[in-house]
């Protein structure tokens, strides 16, 4: 049979080849250049994530594209409203990480400098590949590239030994999860005849039996990387080990590249028919990750472990738009925003924790954040905006995202669970305003290390919150705007 | 829901139900009705064989699990450029421009590992 090459238009991908070329050029100047100028690691992964961004906003105006597209097939890479938009938190998400690292590591004692800037590179090329994926083995190839660095990342503070726990933890059990993912893609593979999303979906039905277990197993290696309950058990103790600047970048950009998949397939590789069945297992997930996130929290003592579990909560939150997804029109863009405020929101909290951080990993106690507003009334502040945020109260960025979220739920008639997400939501202001309390109500002394890079992070993500908290309807239809074109068709008709 | 392609497999079912049934029953009949007399050199790995020298689970040097990285690395570059090798003619200049690029990033990842001292075994 004649090859003929598939039809490939690398400027609609620049922006991941931008990333994951600039990865590599970090990779070369580190084995070139002197130890004096591997300092320049953090602001060429900037400037290439800056480049990055404005592609991708080239692209976004210009609309949407495909590519990669063989011969009589469908594309494997299609770059949508939907690709733009995570591509964008994406980008964001780097460059807020990047801010907050190059403070963090000179502080936390990490040298491996230009090595942390390259995985951090692959990790967001890998996330950006999850956003715009059309076909399961692009979704798998892209989870490998976002967990593989992330695993040396969670490590990189050696030889302290929570961190290198915290690295193996993640390694085995995301191996493992990476197992079931490539398990359901081997058997939907089998039972449609193709990996490509559009034939997945004609052939769902016909595959039967054998295609609800892919797509079960796909959603089990999903549900790992989101942290959704029951398969959560990674969370805390590798959040609480790992250097809190990759804690910040993971509990954001993994969490968001899974949705970002997880979304894609149940929204293009399954049939409307079949929503009634995935709906229900989507549904009870959230419900069990809300309660037990949300309640867990209560007891802890260390803020990231908190925080882990907050973020295993927020998940919850973010999978009631996916149970929503046949039903509602509004859920894609719901879950959107829902991410968008979460990333500004949760990053801008570890940003402040890592200023009152210590080195050595002291210092991320509760206790420690007694009597902050004395010792500096403006950290304080911020923090507790962002807790308020957490929680969801109005004029907070957190409000708008709950708030569309209990809205697409309510659209798609889960009114218990829509109870459930209320409740907790109440819940949780139990441990969020515990800090606040905290720092509040008691004395305390001892300045805060300040650094450039890291204010301009926690004040990007503060203005970002305010802003969407206080001019809802611009992100709102951003979001929309941003929403899967076959959803809108499956829940219209 | 089509099962009729599963009907062949049900002789391996069955098969696979008897072998399970027997390996459960005869060790759980060898246990409950066999005598037990334990002695020293009877609880030991192997029995009337070698003197065990310590425990198995040892510290072993990390320099071995380096080499394996490496090895898997390596394999799957074979993996990948294999089947291009075998469809050099048919694939043409875009496979030729394909491959380069798998081996330019290939390359440089190995450059970097040896500069970094993966390849010194002291």
């Amino acid at each position: 049979m004649e090859f003929q090459a598939p039809a490939i238009n690398i400027a609609i991908i620049l922006p991941v080849v931008i990333v994951a070329g600039f990865g590599l050029v970090l990779m070369i100047l580190d084995m070139l250049m002197e130890d004096e100028l591997r300092g320049l690691g953090p602001w060429i992964s900037l400037g290439g994530l800056v480049l990055a961004g404005l592609q991708t906003i080239a692209l976004w105006l210009g609309g949407s594209y495909e590519t990669f597209i063989p011969v009589g097939g469908h594309p494997m890479v299609v770059v949508d409203g939907y690709a733009h938009f995570f591509n964008m938190l994406f980008i964001i998400t780097g460059i807020l990480a990047i801010l907050m690292s190059m403070p963090y590591l000179i502080k936390a004692d990490i040298d491996e400098k230009a090595e942390y800037y390259m995985l951090l590179m692959f990790s967001i090329s890998g996330m950006m590949l999850m956003g715009m994926a059309n076909d399961l083995l692009l979704i798998f190839i892209g989870l490998e590239l976002l967990s593989i660095p992330l695993y040396v990342m969670c490590g990189i503070a050696r030889p302290r030994e929570a961190s290198e726990e915290s690295a193996m933890k993640y390694f085995l059990l995301g191996a493992f999860a990476s197992g079931f993912l490539v398990f359901g893609l081997a058997l939907l593979y089998g039972a449609t005849g193709s990996t490509a999303l559009p034939v997945v979906v004609e052939n769902f039905t016909a595959g039967g039996v054998i295609a609800y277990t892919g797509l079960a197993m796909q959603l089990v290696g999903l549900a790992f990387k989101v942290g959704a309950v029951p398969f959560h058990m990674w969370t805390p103790d590798v959040y609480e080990g790992a250097p809190t600047a990759v804690t910040a970048f993971m509990s954001v950009g993994a969490k968001v590249g899974g949705f970002a998949a997880m979304i894609r397939i149940l929204a293009e590789a399954v049939p409307q028919e079949s929503a009634p069945i995935w709906t229900t297992a989507i549904a009870i997930i959230a419900a069990a990750t809300l309660i037990l996130g949300n309640v867990v929290a209560i007891s802890q003592t260390n803020i990231k472990r908190m925080l882990a579990y907050s973020s295993i909560a927020h998940g919850g939150y973010i999978l009631m738009a996916v149970a929503a997804l046949p039903f509602s029109g509004d859920a894609v863009s719901a879950s959107l925003t829902y991410m968008l405020t979460y990333m500004f929101t949760n990053l801008g909290a570890f940003a402040v924790i890592m200023m009152v951080e210590k080195s050595g990993n002291r210092g991320v106690l509760l206790e420690d954040y007694k009597g902050l507003s004395k010792r500096n009334l403006g950290m304080a502040l911020i923090l507790a905006y962002f807790m308020f945020s957490l929680i969801g109260m109005p004029l907070t960025g957190g409000f708008i995202g709950k708030f569309v979220v209990f809205q697409a739920a309510i659209d798609a008639n889960l009114i218990w669970l829509t109870i459930i997400g209320v409740v907790t939501a109440a819940v949780s202001a139990y441990y969020y305003l515990r800090v606040v309390f905290y720092m509040f109500m008691f004395d305390g002394q001892g300045d805060l290390e300040f650094s450039p890079a890291m204010m301009t992070a926690t004040t990007v993500a503060l203005v970002a919150t305010l802003a969407i908290g206080f001019f809802p309807g611009l992100w709102l239809n951003l979001a929309r705007t941003a929403s899967l074109a076959s959803q809108l068709l499956m829940a219209g008709g | 829901m089509n099962v009729d392609y599963l009907m062949p497999y049900v002789p391996v079912a069955v098969l696979l139900g008897i072998a399970l049934f027997l390996a459960l029953l005869l060790p759980i009949l060898s246990v409950s009705l066999g005598p037990k007399r334990p002695h020293f050199r009877k609880m030991q790995p192997y029995e009337s064989g070698m003197t065990a020298v310590g425990k198995a689970q040892r510290r072993y040097p990390v320099k071995f699990y380096r080499v394996a990285v490496l090895f898997i690395l390596f394999d799957i570059d074979i993996i990948l450029i294999m089947p291009w090798a075998v469809a050099l003619r048919d694939l043409g200049l875009f496979g030729l421009g394909a491959v380069m690029i798998f081996i330019a990033i290939f390359i440089i990842g190995d450059l970097w590992a040896w500069k970094k001292g993966l390849l010194e075994w002291d």
